[in-house]
């Protein structure tokens, strides 16, 4: 990218308001008219730890962190442990600084806070050499004193902000105006004087830099700075979802947070129960009884749904469900990024599989998706999962405000009213047929259903086989033709899938090789690809969302339109790139893999760098990633 | 008007209507306790004048979870252990739907065991029959959380070393407001037990005896059994914690020395149920949340006026 771009990265420790600093930073710069993308990283720990949280900013468009960054705000961990040589862990109070540096571009920014950060353990950083070799310009304050001044010591958050305006000769008023937003009186007084005693003691400096507030314009429209969460959350509440049930688990816990300072207000229910076990078979006993409903969880509490997401495909109740991935196996690294749960939640759950999985690449694809998930969920009586990530979940991107400007949907699908079921086609001996093998007049495969309460509806759900009426029954034509109608709308599922489009496609329609990726690094490759391109290779990419039913079509026509394929995705073991050449059942040896797992997102310049490896047959100069060739190479 | 014209129908039931068409017959071995806790119920809700179609019954598995199948309402036939958080659930989405959950005493105090804890600390207003017969009876006659200690199976040929669960303590210490237990043997007391715990606002709780004449031949029949109240041996009160508690204590460890003593050992009076006090928090619609997606006039909120101003 060019100078054109500002990446800002405030580091600390977790308790220092790293993440509300680092938000109301975007939305200031937002509201001046850039477009804003944060990246967050952060350790399992309530208290102390390396974090940091980074916005990039440009006059257009940011779909991605970019590569490295070039303003290091570090505040120091006033959670520190306590410094020891011994300590494996380290100097924590240097880290906000130390940590950040192998990323720091040449000509970079370095804010530190002298009063937190002792001067003569940055000596021992030979900060000094690598800030000539690499063009860095430092520039200590204290801004613990500051904030002391001022106000409080927590503050000292502000104290930093000021400064970054005074250097980048940006105006502090749009975030004054969020201050004032969020607090008032004394305390609104106290953060304004901190800010305004940064700015000017940065004035003071000697400032030799080349990095400023990136050219921006009043936005043509209003924005709205949302998470990959808050877009999930809100989409099932436009998709008519009033209750969910959960268990608290990071990356999930932020979607079921937002659900359940909402719902009251919405007129849902939120239950926060024992265990994952009981928050999917919650889910499923509010959808029998007739409210759209969902749960989710993260890896390992997904892993308790197995068996109740088996009975909502066996006992035809419709239920969201929701997986928010991050490094596994097990209970591996808790606040990091992965896409290895693939395999996990397509497959989970003894017997044939009978779900629908999305994938969402962005923020507007976790709205819309999540409304799929739904309306696909309630129109066929199926669950539908939606897999994201730690990073899509947390990550903070401006999309149009009037993107949100959408119609409820409080219809439960294909529920029948009690004048229908009076209607309705019986079992011999009188009861509801909720199971038909062949209702006609909806959609493929779907047998009208009933709800609790309704007269003449009752029938019973099961997890075991089932006749019409939803009896047991163990008889072998019953079971294959159960079966076939169960499976059969995975198929009238993929129709409206396709008609939906939700597969998203970059770069031009000739090019000579293809990337593909799926879910929430797509930004990211669709920025590597521009890049490509412009550097004189012939690239397009297909970010993929429809796991299951699998987009056959248009990923066979987009392979075989390419000479090559690279697969681009955080895991170890190239789970989705099996998931293709398995629903496929060729191209085997045109698709090859760039695998991340080391608990950080791809920069562009690293997908940059793995398809120029991988086309000229060399290897990988980095060692943070790995490349699978194609079968047969 | 609502959707659901089942629910608080005044009506008179006749017991018949509780037995399904498709499956009149239950399957259970000759002499099972099982048949009983149908009975039971079906009684007990014909009594109370209830409609089939207001009636959700949820079991898990095992020889108790085919209960579903042979008492007609609309069920909801789970997974093992997994009645109850189904069950609740299903209470809250629609309060005046009658929901009674089932299950074994392995279903209830052991693979589902935490859901119990749970589901009686919540409160809900539900009724909760567990069919003990101090064994897994389905999978052949494994030991199970009731099975007493030194009990001898296939899978603990020397016997077991474990203390039995005790049900109705761990009921009450978890915040059961009703607790009974009642056997198979006395049919009359069951149907009344039943009929109590669904009309009680609250999680109700009902330990019911049932013997296993296959896997379980050694056990007791739970003859000759006590029903506590009409006995001027026992002298206790029912709403006071402490009084039942050590009255529990006694019954579960009678159990294993030969003597059935039923009863009511726990009734909490003012103690509202979760909807109650859920709906005290503004945490739950005071109109029943299922009744609103089958009102054409609903009105629905959207994310764009109320939540997207913050993110401007």
């Amino acid at each position: 990218m060019t100078d054109q771009e500002l990446i800002w990265r405030i580091a600390g420790g977790s308790g220092d308001g790293i993440d509300s600093n680092s938000r109301y930073f975007a939305k200031a710069l937002m509201r001046s008219g850039l477009d804003v993308f944060t990246h967050r990283h952060y350790p399992s720990r309530i208290r102390g730890g390396h974090t940091y949280v980074e916005v990039r900013a440009t006059p257009d468009g940011a779909a991605s962190r970019g590569d490295g960054y070039n303003f290091l705000l570090a505040l120091g961990d006033s959670f520190a442990r306590n410094p020891s040589e011994d300590a494996y862990y380290g100097n924590e109070e240097l880290k906000p600084l130390s940590e950040n540096l192998d990323d720091l571009r040449e000509g970079g920014i370095i804010v530190y806070d002298s009063g937190l950060i002792d001067e003569e353990q940055v000596a021992e950083l030979n900060l000094e050499e690598r800030a000539e070799e690499n063009d860095w310009h430092v520039y200590p304050v204290d801004l613990r004193g500051i904030a002391k001044e001022h106000g409080r010591e927590i503050m000292r958050n502000n104290a930093g902000i000021g400064v970054t305006a005074a250097l980048l000769d940006m105006d502090t008023s749009e975030y004054e105006g969020i201050m004032e937003e969020m607090w008032s009186d004394d305390i609104l007084e106290a953060n304004l004087a901190v800010i305004q005693d940064g700015y000017e003691q940065a004035q003071e400096f000697e400032q030799n830099h080349d990095i400023s507030m990136p050219d921006h314009e009043e936005p043509e429209e209003p924005q709205a700075l949302v998470s990959g969460s808050d877009a999930i959350a809100y989409g099932a509440l436009d998709a008519g979802c009033r209750f969910i049930a959960g268990y608290p688990m990071t990356p999930w816990t932020d979607v079921f947070t937002i659900m359940s300072q909402n719902l009251p207000q919405f007129g849902g229910i939120s239950e926060q129960v024992e265990d994952e076990i009981a928050a999917a078979a919650l889910a499923l006993g509010a959808s029998h009884t007739g409210v759209k409903s969902m749960s989710g969880s993260s890896g390992g509490g997904f892993a308790l749904m197995s068996e109740p997401l088996g009975l909502a495909e066996m006992s035809e109740t419709p239920v969201v469900l929701i997986e928010a991935m991050r490094a596994g196996p097990s209970t591996g690294m808790p606040t990091k990024p992965e896409q290895a749960d693939l395999e996990h939640v397509l497959y989970t759950s003894q017997g044939d599989s009978t779900r629908v999985v999305l994938a969402p690449g962005d923020q507007q694809e976790c709205y819309e998706q999540i409304r799929t998930a739904f309306e696909l969920a309630y129109d066929y009586q199926i669950p539908a999962l939606l897999i994201y990530d730690q990073k899509l979940q947390g990550e903070l991107r401006n999309v149009d405000a009037s993107f949100f400007d959408q119609e409820p949907d409080g219809d439960p699908g294909s529920v029948i009213t009690e004048e229908e079921i009076a209607e309705a086609a019986e079992h011999h001996a009188g009861k509801f047929k909720r199971f038909q093998y062949d209702a006609e007049g909806g959609k493929e495969g779907v047998s009208p259903r009933s709800v609790p309460g309704q007269k003449g509806g009752r029938f019973l759900a099961t997890g075991n086989e089932h006749n019409e009426a939803g009896h047991i029954s163990e008889d072998p034509d019953n079971r294959v033709l159960q079966m076939n109608r169960r499976l059969g709308k995975l198929e009238s599922i993929r129709e409206e899938l396709d008609e939906k489009g939700n597969q998203t496609h970059h770069g031009p329609d000739e090019a000579e090789y293809g990337i593909m990726c799926w879910g929430s690094h797509q930004g990211t490759v669709f920025e590597a690809v521009d890049r490509l391109n412009d550097d004189g290779h012939s690239v397009k990419a297909i970010g993929v969302s429809d796991l299951m039913p699998y987009p056959e079509e248009e990923v066979s026509a987009f392979l075989e339109s390419v000479e090559e394929c690279l697969v681009v995705e955080m895991n170890a073991t190239a789970q989705f790139r099996g998931l293709t050449q398995k629903e496929l059942g060729r191209f085997g040896p045109k698709l090859s893999s760039l695998l991340k797992y080391n608990g950080n997102p791809f920069e562009p310049a690293e997908i940059v760098e793995g398809f120029e490896s991988s086309i000229e047959g060399e290897e990988l100069a980095v060692s943070n990633m790995k490349y699978v060739p194609a079968a047969g190479d | 008007m609502s959707a659901f014209s089942a629910i608080g129908e005044q009506r008179e039931a006749d017991e018949d209507e509780f037995t399904p068409g498709i499956e009149p017959q239950p399957t259970w071995c000759p002499g099972c306790g099982d048949f009983a806790v149908n009975n039971a119920l079906k009684k007990a809700m014909s009594k109370l004048g209830k409609n089939p179609d207001e009636v959700l019954l949820c079991t898990g598995i095992g020889c108790s979870g085919k209960l579903n199948s042979y008492f007609e309402s609309y069920g909801f036939h789970t997974i093992h252990g997994r009645s109850l958080p189904v069950a609740r659930a299903a209470k809250l989405a629609n309060p005046g739907v009658e929901v009674v959950a089932a299950g074994g005493d392995g279903d209830g105090y052991g693979i589902g065991g935490n859901h119990f804890m749970h589901t009686a600390r919540e409160n809900h207003d539900m009724t909760y029959i567990v069919f003990n017969n101090e064994i897994f009876g389905l999978t052949k006659g494994q030991t199970s959380p009731t099975s007493p200690k030194g009990h001898k199976s296939k899978t603990q040929p020397s016997g077991s070393a474990k203390q039995p669960v005790r049900p109705l303590s761990l009921s009450l210490a978890s915040g059961a407001s009703y607790v009974a237990r009642t056997a198979a043997v006395n049919p009359n007391q069951a149907a009344e037990i039943i009929a109590e715990a669904v009309e009680h606002d609250g999680f109700a709780h009902i330990d019911f005896l049932t013997q296993c004449p296959t896997w379980n031949k050694d056990a007791r029949q739970y003859v000759p059994y006590t029903d506590v109240q009409d006995s001027d041996d026992y002298d206790f009160d029912v709403t006071n914690r402490e009084e039942a508690g050590k009255m529990m204590y006694e019954v579960e460890s009678k159990l294993y020395e030969g003597e059935v003593l039923t009863g009511r050992f726990y009734k909490a009076e003012d103690r509202p149920s979760y909807g109650e006090e859920k709906r005290a928090t503004g945490e739950m619609p005071e109109e029943p949340l299922a009744e609103r997606y089958y009102d054409e006039d609903a009105e629905w909120e959207r994310c764009a006026e109320q939540l997207i101003q913050k993110h401007t």
